[in-house]
């Protein structure tokens, strides 16, 4: 079986949550091989984790940059899995930096770029919502080796055992003159909720939410369902809650199982952002509201008696 | 110093866009159906090199690819202070997919000669992936920094501050760089009467691929790498329940995660 190359995006020694559902999107395809990119070598730990879903092979890629030099480190190691492999597609996160990269690897590469896939067949056949979900297209290159960036949250990990070969690369170090340092790397402050791509609950709070206050109550409501915060663009705007939290299409494209949208009117460019995510609740004042024509719960009120009940409701449910 | 800002030309976001079927089963994006606007992301980079201008001088050219009406929004540049346009326009670029767009831009910012900055907005509102302008940096071996909020320049060094959805980052890089910015990092100008008028003077240059590429093999890469098979429109999202608060809504959307097995 060919292989299928997937970016091992991992953190503090784990494998994150897109990373596995990449693997799961890339036996589709053939035999997934994982490409991790670290100043160290793969953990063992998570050696593991991707030998348990499916990884046969292991590229560990060492790279003394790969922590201090934004982008080029990774594709360099892509480049070189992929030249090493001659893979039938390569797979990385649809996340901000996931498309930079597969960018800058289907130029290297001359090959076709199929972004932001939601769905993906045996023949690479990839398939697209676009236009804030106005249409579903389905594209497929038809040069070179397929570079498919692949949305958070539209496949679920798969557990499959098998026994990952690990094979080392070395990377030859990056020319400075065309790389761009990180001098400092600040975290979302991720606490113990999930990051906003990768959460299966999403609860967003908007205008309505009045002020940073006000966002207590999108927090303890995120938290009781195990989920993660998110913001319209007009909560960012006025400063209720960090811009790194935006949904939208200028912030994070979101797919969760349950959206909850407080106090969000649903402005264009956010339905653009969240419309795909399996079911929608929506709590407005407003009656007029446009989040409303798309929601599945549509609830006319106020989000600060509503919000609080739902918090309590859901923590006694769950006992 | 020369800057140079990537604009391009989007449909109105107000607008509703529609897919068309044109020759051999492509699908492209109907721009022509649509009243096209200088995209607003592209208004921030430009007035960035606009600031930088005035603070450290610069002579700023912008450059977009695009049918012959895309020259509106290079005019909309120079109104707002940009010196020089140089506008890609090819029958053969209709319909480019991101590589091929990246090549014909990194090949105009190679037309402008010893550039030190080239500024893009990080995503268009109508492509919104963002891919284009790490590909230019790739494609112009240039240190990229993206997703800017905060750009700081100064003895030839770029001190940026980059935010998604992993948090943010300060990045260092020497001149000549490459940096795209998000909405966060000023507000545009708009074009005064007198800049509306100065600028039908400013010079546009128009080039062809014969131009932008003169050794004919480098045109090779014309050919889109990726085809959309299909492209039907999704029926809209339905509304779904509808229920006034009457003090115990919190409790219903309970029991309707419950039955949808969502909690």
């Amino acid at each position: 079986m060919p292989q299928v190359l997937v970016l091992a995006d991992h953190a503090e020694g784990r494998a994150k949550k897109t990373t596995l559902e990449l693997l799961a999107a890339a036996r589709r395809l053939g035999e997934p091989a994982a490409v991790v990119v670290s100043a160290t070598g793969p953990s063992a730990q998570l050696k593991e984790e991707l030998a348990c879903h499916g990884a046969t092979r292991i590229y560990a890629v060492e790279s003394a940059d790969a922590d201090d030099h934004l982008v080029t480190p990774t594709v360099g190691a892509l480049e070189l899995a992929a030249r090493e492999a001659s893979p039938v597609a390569v797979l990385v996160p649809a996340t901000v930096e996931g498309n930079e990269v597969a960018a800058r690897l289907a130029v290297r590469l001359d090959a076709g770029l199929l972004l932001d896939a939601v769905d993906l067949d045996a023949s690479g056949t990839a398939t697209h919502i676009v236009f804030g979900g106005s249409y579903t297209v389905t594209s497929r290159a038809t040069h070179g080796t397929p570079v498919i960036s692949v949305r958070p949250g539209a496949f679920e990990p798969e557990e499959q055992m098998t026994q990952a070969v690990e094979q080392p690369l070395t990377l030859p170090s990056v020319d400075p003159a065309g790389s761009a340092r990180v001098i400092e790397r600040r975290p979302a402050p991720a606490g113990d909720r999930p990051a906003l791509a990768e959460a299966s609950v999403v609860v967003s709070g908007g205008r309505g939410v009045a002020g940073p206050e006000g966002f207590k109550v999108v927090e303890q409501l995120a938290d009781a369902l195990g989920g993660a915060v998110g913001a319209s663009r007009a909560a960012v705007d006025a400063g209720y809650y960090p811009h790194q939290y935006q949904v939208g299409q200028t912030g994070t494209s979101v797919s969760p199982q349950l959206y909850i949208a407080l106090g969000i009117s649903g402005a264009i460019q956010h339905l653009a952002g969240m419309q795909t995510s399996k079911t929608i609740i929506a709590v407005n004042k407003d009656p007029e509201a446009p989040i409303f024509n798309i929601a599945d719960l549509a609830v006319v009120g106020d989000l600060f008696s509503v919000a609080p009940q739902l918090t309590e409701e859901v923590t006694r449910r769950k006992g | 110093m020369n800057i140079v800002v990537l604009v391009k030309q989007v449909p109105d976001t107000s607008a509703e866009r529609t897919l068309t079927e044109g020759e051999y089963g492509h699908f492209t994006l109907d721009r022509e159906a649509l009243d096209p606007v200088l995209d607003e992301i592209n208004e921030r980079a430009v007035e960035e090199a606009l600031r930088l201008k005035e603070t450290i001088g610069a002579q700023v050219t912008v450059v977009t690819m695009g049918p012959e009406p895309a020259a509106d929004a290079l005019r909309k540049a120079l109104a707002m202070g940009a010196d020089a346009g140089i506008h890609v326009c090819d029958e053969a670029l209709r319909g480019s997919d991101v590589p091929t767009t990246a090549r014909v831009l990194a090949a105009a910012v190679r037309a402008v000669e010893d550039v030190d900055l080239v500024l893009a907005g990080n995503a268009a509102t109508d492509g919104r992936a963002g891919a284009v302008p790490a590909a230019v940096a790739d494609l112009l071996g240039l240190p990229q920094l993206t997703q800017v909020r905060e750009l700081e320049i100064s003895d030839g060094q770029v001190r940026a501050e980059r935010v998604t959805e992993d948090g943010e980052a300060t990045l260092q890089a020497s001149l000549p760089s490459l940096v795209s910015v998000t909405e966060k990092i000023n507000e545009p100008r708009y074009p005064s009467f007198k800049g509306i008028m100065a600028a039908k003077k400013k010079p546009i240059r128009t080039l062809d691929l014969d131009d932008v590429f003169p050794d004919a093999d480098s045109q090779r890469f014309v050919t889109a790498r990726s085809q959309v098979a299909q492209a039907v429109p999704r029926p809209p999202r339905a509304a779904g329940t509808r229920c006034d608060d009457d003090g115990s809504a919190g409790r219903r959307i309970a029991e309707h995660l419950m039955a949808q097995k969502l909690l």
